[in-house]
């Protein structure tokens, strides 16, 4: 734990309750099936893929020896099992264990 | 009677998540644990902030600096996807009473996939049908997490790298939402932004910059893209 406890609960919270501020806001601003404006519902299309790019960027922040090169032979395994049998257990578990082979045995 | 028969006309309609989540859950509580948590903290975060992905980040979130301004606005990134959600399930929750609350709080990626594609069983209370589809996913979901918590507590195995599996998720729903779509430039944006930022702010000061960019990039391409789309 980096963060104290007190500090810890902060975070939680404040992500449990803008988590369900963003459920809920559909709910709020449209009570009577009101028309969706045009750009929001743009954004509602495009902003999902944009972001999940952003948070794959995200996890690979801290990446530094050597070169990230099992990060990459990891993030590319998951691609092709998951294009291959498209299961998503399998794509990430194999991924996975494969990262953590590489880490721990190949590039220590 | 009534409420019995919704709950197991319910529960094969969930299996699939059950998988998914009984699998993910662990590997999330496995990892928060690793990170020096409580199981209990695992289940905490189940409990009340209920977003696959988003708990992935929190971890990420918790072992940083203390920052809860962009904590939230991490959040509303991660999660607006859910306001678009909510649009879709307007109606249909329309007349849910007590329980729409609740089927509003649990409004995952994967609950609301079931909950648009599952169809009625004859006979049975649709608002009960589609309560128990919702409260069904998130007790896989905390059991699942607590399992991770509670086995990543017992056994001391070399969880280094175990990391990846949020690495994996993201790439996988990458992947999925790449196919889904026939215009690949905001999945391009995202990470080329990203990428940039990363560089450019390095990685405690990379997140805000890339999302501002983000938002602004798809507003200015929103026309050509249009374009694109209706051509």
């Amino acid at each position: 734990m980096t963060l104290t406890t007190g500090q810890s609960l902060i975070m939680v919270f404040a992500i449990a309750l803008t988590t369900v501020f963003t459920r809920a806001l559909p709910f709020l601003l449209f009570p009577q099936n009101k028309e969706t404006p045009k750009y929001i519902r743009y954004l509602g299309r495009v902003l999902p893929c944009a972001v999940i790019g952003m948070l794959i960027i995200y996890c690979l922040k801290n990446v530094s020896a050597p070169f990230g090169i099992p990060e990459l032979i990891s993030v590319a395994a998951v691609v092709l099992l998951h294009k291959w049998r498209h299961n998503t257990l399998l794509s990430i578990g194999g991924g996975t264990v494969l990262y953590m082979l590489l880490i721990q045995f190949v590039f220590i | 009677m009534k409420q019995k028969s919704a709950l197991r006309a319910a529960l094969p309609h969930t299996i699939p998540v059950m998988l998914g989540y009984l699998f993910l859950g662990a590997a999330f509580g496995i990892l928060l644990s690793s990170k020096g948590y409580h199981w209990g903290w695992a289940v905490l975060m189940s409990v009340f902030i209920y977003a696959g992905s988003m708990q992935f980040v929190a971890i990420g979130i918790l072992t940083g600096p203390f920052l809860p301004l962009q904590a939230v606005l991490m959040t509303l990134m991660v999660n607006a996807r859910h306001a678009f959600y909510g649009i879709s399930m307007l109606t249909k929750l329309k007349d849910m009473g007590k329980k729409k609350p609740y089927m509003i709080f649990s409004l995952t990626d994967e609950t609301f996939s079931l909950l648009c594609s599952a169809k009625v069983p004859e006979g049975v209370d649709k608002n009960r049908f589609l309560f128990f589809v919702s409260l069904l996913d998130q007790i896989y979901w905390v059991i699942g997490s607590a399992a991770g918590g509670i086995i990543g507590s017992l056994v001391s195995f070399n969880t280094k790298g175990i990391d990846f599996v949020m690495t994996a998720l993201f790439t996988v729903i990458f992947v999925n939402q790449w196919e889904e779509n026939k215009n690949h430039i905001p999945a391009l944006i995202g990470l080329g932004t990203s990428a940039l930022c990363l560089m450019a702010f390095g990685p405690s000061n990379f997140i805000l910059p890339s999302m501002a960019l983000i938002v602004l990039a798809l507003t200015f391409l929103k026309k050509p893209m249009g374009e694109v789309e209706n051509g």
